[in-house]
């Protein structure tokens, strides 16, 4: 049985380093198992977080040979065994150990959202067609990996003044259900600062789910935001109208 | 003067254990009664084993089968559990899950819907009707992200990633608990006048399941430990469908979904078994029978490569079959190399839920201890023998829901109770003992031993025999259990954690062995080689575990007795 060689990082967010692991690859396997493998076998400390192992919680995620991944899903056969497998803690969140970060942000950032809030006196019919493109963004499994490499998040370290891609398919998801009747545009521009995406993409590239986050969240998130606060005739429009809501 | 100042403290009203569905539809209910409320969770919110339920939640809605009512629902539950369920638990799940469904979606939850705009119901193992409210195959991930999401909304307070490894009792009453914050390894005193067990199941006990780290048996542990009944612990699912192959996934669940639209299982020679065991229900049948059937299958020498049955559903259209069971086919593509539109899965049984549990009271979900309430899986009743899949997600939000309302109205009307320093020191000190010692075992292997006790012992198929060793292999792991040793600091260390999870699920493992060597018959999810047939005296009776001193007592008690409209509902078909 051929081997493999993992490069772990052990420490925490002041001290730490690299330290490598030999792990015998079996058929089928994941760098999750490998982790345990290290656990059972060598370090019972190694901390790394995960509950399903099965692409479905969003626990595990890690930064494998430097690209962000949940390494549940990530298997070791479609990696290069030339050199060291690396795994990372994902790099835009405080290390508390090895490969558990501080992911506390996400959960603040979350409670500032508005609940769904549905039309008065509904009866609660709803379509297939309009909800499709809602449950495209129920998917997600809160893995964070499109915080982590968001460079607003991972380069500008604007955590304080920014939602990031998870929170804009959240809002998305409210937005646009189909009996939900308030708005949340004021807070994508003011608290949520929806502004500082450039839609480089680099989400929706890491997304497990594949939830196209850049084209079917934020882009049209942005559009009610110039809609609704940059656009004389909306304006003009939705006075006129009364309608609380863009889109 | 006591320990009390040595710990970080926390005093609310009513105290959830465990942040699944049962644990947050409880939190919510407590917080719409004015409590102050906390719930503490193993892992972060968001991430517990609710989130991988796929197939759907039962109530019955009549939105696809007009002539489905609650009370083809009850009958299909009491069946399906073979009569020995809490008939009143399963009544009040069958009324109360569709107001439960609705509720979920005014909170934002976005089901699948029919033509006409109402939510969809697929068919699934045991039900009557087309039943199952559902998305796509990922309904468990809808509802643990609607409950975090009205939580928040109601300001919930959660203590994420920590675990209690006790509770704290005032005479018999149950008045908090003791655990730890697995980031700094820190003890905190969780003090509280009720406290909700919402723990889920004991999978870890076994190497093939499906079930996440988490399920370790904490909450049925806890409350045998601090005195509570355990009931009906023989009783544990083995899921007829987990993957088989490659190794690293194996017990992971393919969703009875697949069989719900339309999968068909073959084996090596092509032949469609299910004929033989259920020619009525076929792949729909209940799952302890398909399970038993797969099993059956593999042993006579007709399984397929990997030991398992193949599962078939690509006579669908492609499309069709990512629409509906997107995860399954996500799942097979990257784990398995197996494209699902295409080709058969690999299938074969895996270890899923716990019927049994903490005992509970139908209406108020009252354990037998003042002060301790039980919901979801870590509590026994609703299922009997066997559950109904879909029927765990409905358990999850109806009795969620009543021990949240119970629990409150408890602490309402009750002082706050005293807290024992002697407690705390004792789980203190056993806490940290396996630090002290220069030499021991690792918990890692014990647990490894342990799992194939359970597989090879206490599986599927049991008889006396193998129940009697398993026991006194039982005996052994406990005294292994105690000289263990863990490395490292207290720090976020899964190895410390393991040793602590070892002890519940040795407790919970004993009380399984023991409640399935004294039921010598053939129930549900119990089949008994050596007694290969339902006993009629044993159709009477549910097993009950409790702690005596150091040792594990078993008792029988009646089934209770049905009034008369409901046992014409679950009669024979004349």
């Amino acid at each position: 049985m051929a081997d493999a060689i993992l490069e772990v990082f052990r420490g925490n967010q002041e001290v730490g380093g690299a330290k490598q692991y030999t792990v015998p690859i079996t058929p089928g396997m994941v760098v999750l198992d490998a982790l345990h493998y290290i656990q059972a076998h060598l370090e019972p400390d190694l901390a790394v977080r995960w509950n399903c192992k099965a692409g479905k919680c969003g626990s595990c995620s890690a930064e494998v040979n430097g690209k962000p991944r949940l390494t549940c899903k990530t298997r070791m056969d479609a990696l290069p065994t030339d050199k060291p497998i690396t795994v990372y803690p994902m790099k835009s969140f405080p290390v508390i150990k090895d490969l558990v970060t501080d992911v506390s942000w996400n959960y603040r950032v979350n409670r500032k959202i508005p609940p769904f809030t549905p039309k008065p006196g509904t009866d609660w019919k709803m379509y297939q067609e309009d909800m499709d493109r809602v449950q495209e963004f129920r998917k997600c499994i809160e893995c964070f990996l499109c915080q982590n490499v968001c460079h607003v998040v991972r380069d500008h370290h604007k955590k304080e003044e920014f939602g990031g891609p998870r929170f804009f398919v959240r809002v998305a998801s409210l937005e646009m259900h189909p009996l939900d009747n308030v708005s949340r545009a004021k807070l994508l521009k003011d608290e949520l600062g929806i502004g500082y995406c450039n839609i480089t993409k680099c989400c929706t590239e890491v997304c497990p789910e594949e939830i196209k986050i850049t084209d079917n969240a934020i882009i049209p998130l942005k559009e009610r935001v110039v809609d609704e606060f940059y656009d004389p005739i909306m304006k003009l429009v939705r006075k006129i109208r009364g309608a609380p809501k863009a889109g | 003067m006591t320990n009390q100042t040595k710990y970080e403290t926390h005093e609310h009203d009513v105290l959830i254990i465990g942040a699944g569905g049962a644990g947050l539809r409880a939190a919510i209910e407590a917080l719409a009664a004015g409590a102050r409320v906390a719930v503490v969770s193993k892992s972060l919110l968001g991430k517990a084993h609710t989130v991988m339920a796929e197939g759907g939640i039962a109530a019955a809605m009549a939105n696809v089968d007009k002539a489905d009512s609650w009370k083809t629902h009850f009958r299909d539950t009491m069946r399906g559990g073979k009569l020995v369920n809490n008939w009143r638990m399963a009544q009040l799940h069958a009324q109360e899950s569709p107001e439960r469904v609705r509720e979920l979606e005014q909170w934002g939850a976005l089901f699948d819907r029919t033509s006409d705009g109402d939510i969809l119901q697929r068919a699934f193992g045991g039900h009557t009707f087309k039943r199952l409210c559902h998305v796509g195959d990922r309904t468990g991930l809808e509802m643990i992200r609607t409950l975090q999401d009205r939580g928040v909304q109601l300001g919930i307070d959660v203590f994420m990633e920590c675990t209690v490894i006790r509770l704290l009792t005032d005479g018999n009453r149950v008045v908090g608990a003791f655990g730890y914050w697995r980031e700094q390894g820190r003890f905190v005193v969780l003090k509280a006048k009720a406290v909700v067990m919402a723990t889920g199941g004991i999978g870890k006990a076994w190497p093939v399941t499906s079930n996440s780290w988490e399920c370790t048996g904490d909450g049925m542990a806890l409350a045998y430990e601090a005195g509570a009944d355990l009931l009906d612990m023989e009783f544990v699912q083995f899921h007829p469908t987990g993957m088989v192959w490659p190794p690293g996934v194996q017990g992971l669940l393919v969703t009875e979904a697949v069989r719900g639209e339309g999968g068909i299982l073959r084996n090596k020679l092509g032949e469609r078994f299910m004929e033989k065991y259920d020619p009525k229900r076929m792949e729909l049948s209940t799952r302890d029978l398909v399970a038993r059937s797969i099993y059956t299958e593999v042993k006579e020498g007709r399984g397929s490569e990997h030991g398992g049955a193949f599962l078939d559903i690509s006579h669908k259209p492609p499309e069709y079959v990512k629409q509906k069971l997107p995860s399954m086919y996500h799942q097979f593509k990257e784990l398995a190399d197996v494209d699902i539109t295409k080709g058969p899965m690999e299938v074969g049984p895996t270890c899923h839920y716990m019927m049994g549990g903490i005992r509970v009271d139908a209406e108020t979900t009252a354990a037998s201890l003042p002060g301790l309430f039980a919901a979801g899986e870590s509590a026994a009743g609703l299922h009997g023998a066997n559950r109904l899949g879909g029927n765990s997600l409905s358990d999850l939000v109806v009795f969620g829901r009543r021990a949240g309302l119970e629990a409150s109205a408890f602490a309402a009307k009750s002082p706050a109770g005293g807290i024992d320093s002697g407690q705390i020191a004792e789980a203190e000190h056993d806490m940290l003992a396996p630090f002290e010692r220069g030499d021991g075992e690792n918990p890692y292997t014990v647990h490894r031993d342990l799992q194939n006790v359970m597989q090879n012992l206490v599986g599927i198929f049991r008889t006396e025999e193998d129940l009697t060793t398993a026991l006194a292999e039982l005996e052994k792991l406990k005294q292994r259990a105690t000289r263990l040793r863990v490395e490292g600091s207290r720090l976020f260390n899964p190895g410390w954690h393991l040793a602590r999870d070892l002890k519940c699920m040795l407790i919970v493992s004993e009380a399984v062995a023991r409640s399935a060597l004294a039921r010598k018959e053939s129930r549900g999810a119990h089949s008994r080689i050596d007694c290969p047939n339902p006993d009629e005296q044993w159709g009477k009776q549910n097993n009950v575990i409790s702690r005596e001193g150091d040792r594990m007592k078993l008792r029988q008690i009646p089934v209770k007795e049905m009034p008369d409209e409901l046992r014409e509902l679950v009669a024979d078909d004349k």
